[in-house]
């Protein structure tokens, strides 16, 4: 196949960025969309010129660290993540464009890099749960019914790849820390911080520049492991019910 | 408490979800109240009337529709402050605009804002009309409001800026009713489809039964 690319080039967070254009060939269809990006930068440092730098690690859709807005859509057209994407899903002669996650808690530090450490602060104000530390607990002792288990390891899935906040039009992280919040707040280990957790995430979220919520569903859309809008619904019932509580101390 | 409310993003969305509920609510009230134009001006005059003295002989005459109003202006004011800030905190957590941007959302959803806004014109302009009679063309006559609401629609821009506002009520509670429903913590997948269901059905009776009098005005079914 042969593409063209319009890549978005920012020497580093300072400077103004560009849309460049550059032109791929030879590219099978089963190469994955990083690949595909490995042999352009390859070609960038035959020539002399700087790599597109972009955020990678696992490339089996499992950390949350690849990224890109492709044509517009967070991890591009198919529900999985950009290193999981291939390149069959594009046609010989496509003009591809490829930006960065854009929103203002997650600044370009260059070219695709953006900075999510917004979301570790945010885990930090209560994405854990208070366990002493030691060998894995037998697994009886505590009882989780099936259907709340379920529903924990529906949220647990979230990679945090920050794809939400890319696709809201709002720059909002409610989806990633709806995902957090309600797969440790349903659990019986998660309940000693239940209140503090949800209330503190929250505020951590908002601190951090985060955009709100108006139930445009873009998130759900753009998300790679289908944490699903209800999450949301689900975490604004958490916040509430803990904001009553907490008043009526 | 009210504080914590306040200054969170949730909180603020909470208090839009409440407001918007209560006055849907009186909406669904005003609506029938409005239907009865339609068995002539006995009847609408005296429901205006009985809007009067709604709760005597327990409150005095116009204390129960006193009442009401402040709580409308109240979920009014509160309603579009939290819309105005949560809006602004949205757009600047998104400063920049992807280069390749496509149509998003649907046309309920993206409207929300402008649709707002629009209502909220629409409300300034509706009291100062029928309620106050200052910007009404014909001679606004207190105690008379079948009269009232012909002269207002006999006017060409008297029914284009009611009917655009309807409409745009139309949408907005099509997005709004179901969207109060996940702020509020009560949606659920199991209820989603009955509370889509829902909000088109409220959304759609609305706006028809509020455009249906100047609709019967226009065709002389009122007059
Ligand atoms: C003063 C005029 C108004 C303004 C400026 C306004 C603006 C807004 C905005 C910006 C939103 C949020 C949209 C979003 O989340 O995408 C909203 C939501 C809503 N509005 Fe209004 N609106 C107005 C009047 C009304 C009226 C008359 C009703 C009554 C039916 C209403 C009912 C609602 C409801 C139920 C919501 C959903 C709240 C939520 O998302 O949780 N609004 N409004
Ligand atoms: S909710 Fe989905 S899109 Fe958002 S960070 Fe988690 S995995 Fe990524
Ligand atoms: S590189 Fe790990 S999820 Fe894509």
């Amino acid at each position: 196949m042969k593409l063209t690319l319009r890549v978005w080039r920012q020497k580093n967070a300072g400077a103004e960025g560009a849309m460049s254009t550059y032109e791929v060939d030879d590219i099978s269809p089963d190469m994955s969309f990083l690949e595909m990006l490995d042999v352009l930068n390859e070609q960038l440092i035959l020539s002399g010129e700087e790599p597109v730098a972009f955020d990678h690690d696992c490339r089996e859709g499992i950390c949350g660290a690849c990224s890109l807005v492709i044509n517009g859509d967070a991890h591009g057209p198919e529900r999985t993540t950009t290193c999981q994407l291939h390149m069959r899903s594009f046609k010989d002669g496509d003009t591809i464009d490829i930006e960065p996650w854009r929103a203002s808690a997650f600044p370009v530090i260059k070219d695709l890099v953006v900075d999510r450490s917004a979301f570790d602060r945010i885990i930090q104000a209560g994405g854990y749960i208070t366990a002493p530390t030691g060998a894995a607990p037998e697994a009886h002792a505590t009882p989780v019914p099936k259907a709340d288990a379920d529903f924990a390891f529906e949220h647990a899935e979230c990679i945090g790849c920050g794809a939400c906040v890319a696709a809201c039009p709002n720059g909002a992280a409610m989806l990633f820390t709806s995902a957090k919040v309600n797969h440790l707040n349903v659990l019986p280990q998660g309940a000693p911080e239940r209140e503090s957790r949800v209330l503190d995430m929250v505020a951590q979220m908002d601190a951090e520049g985060f955009g709100g919520c108006t139930l445009t569903g873009e998130c759900a859309t753009a998300c790679p492991k289908g944490i699903p809008l209800m999450s949301i619904t689900s975490m604004n019932k958490e916040w509430l019910r803990a904001t009553r509580k907490a008043g009526k101390r | 408490m009210a504080r914590t409310v306040w200054d969170s993003s949730v909180g603020k969305k909470t208090v839009m979800a409440v407001s918007g509920v209560i006055m849907l609510l009186y909406l669904v009230a005003h609506v029938i109240g409005n239907l009865k134009i339609f068995f002539g001006p006995d009847e609408f005059n005296h429901y205006g009337h009985w809007l009067r003295t709604v709760g005597e002989p327990f409150m005095h005459y116009e204390w129960t529709l006193w009442l009401i109003r402040v709580v409308l202006v109240v979920a009014v004011v509160a309603h579009a402050t939290s819309a105005y800030q949560l809006s602004r905190r949205d757009l600047k957590a998104r400063p920049t605009k992807y280069v390749h941007s496509k149509p998003r959302a649907s046309y309920a959803t993206r409207t929300m804002r402008w649709g707002g806004v629009i209502l909220g014109l629409f409300i300034v302009w509706h009291v100062l009309d029928l309620t106050t009679g200052t910007v009404h063309s014909g001679g606004f006559q207190e105690g008379h409001p079948y009269q009232n609401v012909v002269d207002t629609f006999s006017t060409w821009y008297g029914n284009v800026i009611y009917i655009v506002a309807m409409l745009a009520l139309g949408l907005h509670i099509r997005h709004g009713f179901w969207s109060a429903a996940q702020t509020l913590g009560v949606g659920s997948r199991a209820r989603d489809r009955a509370l889509k269901t829902v909000a088109n059905v409220l959304a759609l009776l609305l706006t028809a039964g509020f455009i249906a009098v100047p609709v019967g005005v226009m065709t002389g079914v009122v007059s």
